[in-house]
């Protein structure tokens, strides 16, 4: 396609390795490999926000304690993430420019409010669950440090994922209050999850070249039908249900039925329809800019100091 | 920050519990080398991961270039008095 200019790429591709950051590539592999880590870093950003919401309220301090980790885990896999995509060659700061000129997107889930304590249970279980199922095949991507840091990011996610799960488990085995506070935040939170792996395979134009580049391994709807697959007996678990009547365990294909999706939610999401999505960005921005004098006083005290030698290696 | 500089970036190695070696861990940006080596304490090592940190400029690190591998590696291949393997012992000889 590229006239062999991309022979060893292309090469490296067919046999399953992986391409490392001074390797030549195609300039839409770069450019697409980019969007997808900033707007997953963005998203690990941005998500801080929904459940930093209640660490003020937390009801426990053990729950209290938990939630500032994850929280802190949150801002770990958005640095992970920015600095695979700067082996790129693009810049963190020009990268959070776009996200804060609403150049570049973040996961449309994070554009939902957090209205009770237990939507942080189910932004644990449901949310970090549907992450999961996306990021595990991302341990395998073509690109080798988005692979490394997707492994790094999995590896806690999955305590997240138990969080939240936990959290729920307690309410729903508590007083009926807590019981319907969990129920209710499952019945909302449900489809948003279920909108995380992306429009359905018919209408997501890259999806194709993406696997061929072995950046995706599953398509959407695979993916899609994966969480539902493995979060139905989970609820059954909780003793929760979930809010499709259409959802049901399908003999012939193995799989579960589920209902329709409400697309074009999800696509006034993503414009910036959301409930949320003036405020997430509202914040991001807010924090930038009255953070600008405190980077400033930072990097005058660095420049300062730069003549002063360093400690020693230990 | 305002005029798009952004702080500069470091690699970080750790060198875990009982691990010989110093491993690369990833980078970070960082004002200076002090700040460096506290954000990569909390990004890196906040699960036990290690217990000496080396933080470096990436400016500092020289690497060698894919489209030089073949020449540059060369050497090695055609070589092979270097390794144990390319030398004949007799049966029976122990420990050597």
């Amino acid at each position: 396609m590229h006239e062999g200019v991309y022979r060893e790429f292309e090469e490296t591709i067919a046999a399953g390795e992986r391409i490392e950051p001074r390797d030549a590539m195609p300039p839409e592999y770069r450019a697409t490999l980019i969007r997808q880590i900033a707007q997953h870093a963005h998203s690990e950003i941005i998500g801080m926000q929904p459940e930093a919401n209640w660490i003020t309220r937390a009801p426990s301090l053990r729950r209290k304690a938990i939630l500032i980790a994850k929280v802190q885990d949150e801002a770990g896999h958005g640095l992970y993430l920015y600095g695979a995509a700067e082996t790129l060659g693009a810049r963190r700061d020009e990268l959070l420019d776009r996200l804060h000129a609403g150049r570049q997107k973040y996961s449309s889930i994070f554009n939902y409010p957090t209205l009770t304590w237990a939507d942080v249970g189910a932004i644990g279980w449901l949310v970090d669950g549907a992450a999961i199922v996306n990021q595990v095949p991302l341990c395998r991507c073509s690109y080798g440090p988005y692979a490394r840091a997707m492994t790094r990011i999995c590896k806690e996610e999955s305590f997240h994922q138990r969080q939240g799960y936990e959290l729920l488990l307690a309410l729903s085995h508590g007083t009926e209050e807590q019981h319907e506070m969990a129920q209710d935040a499952v019945n909302r939170w449900w489809w948003p999850s279920l909108m995380m792996f992306g429009p359905p395979d018919g209408e997501s134009p890259r999806t194709e070249r993406s696997m061929a580049w072995k950046i995706k391994r599953h398509t959407n709807d695979e993916l899609r039908q994966r969480f539902v697959d493995i979060v139905v007996p989970q609820a059954a678990s909780l003793g929760l249900t979930l809010p499709d009547p259409l959802l049901r365990w399908n003999e012939e294909r193995g799989h579960h039925d589920f209902g329709p999706i409400d697309w074009a939610e999800f696509h006034a999401v993503l414009r910036g329809e959301g409930p949320c999505n003036a405020q997430r960005l509202g914040q991001r921005r807010r924090a930038h800019e009255e953070g600008a004098w405190v980077r400033e006083a930072a990097a005058a005290y660095a420049a300062r100091h730069a003549a002063r030698p360093a400690g020693r290696a230990a | 920050m305002p005029g798009g500089t952004d702080w500069p970036l470091w690699e970080v190695f750790v060198r875990p519990r009982r691990g010989l070696a110093h491993t690369h861990a990833g980078s970070l940006h960082a004002p200076d080398a002090e700040l460096a080596l506290r954000n990569a304490r909390d990004l890196y090592t906040r699960r036990g991961e290690g217990v000496s940190i080396w933080v470096v400029p990436a400016t500092e690190i020289l690497a060698s270039s894919p489209e030089e591998r073949d020449p540059f590696f060369a050497p090695a291949a055609d070589k092979p008095y270097r390794h144990p393997t390319f030398y004949e012992v007799p049966e029976g000889v122990r420990s050597l």
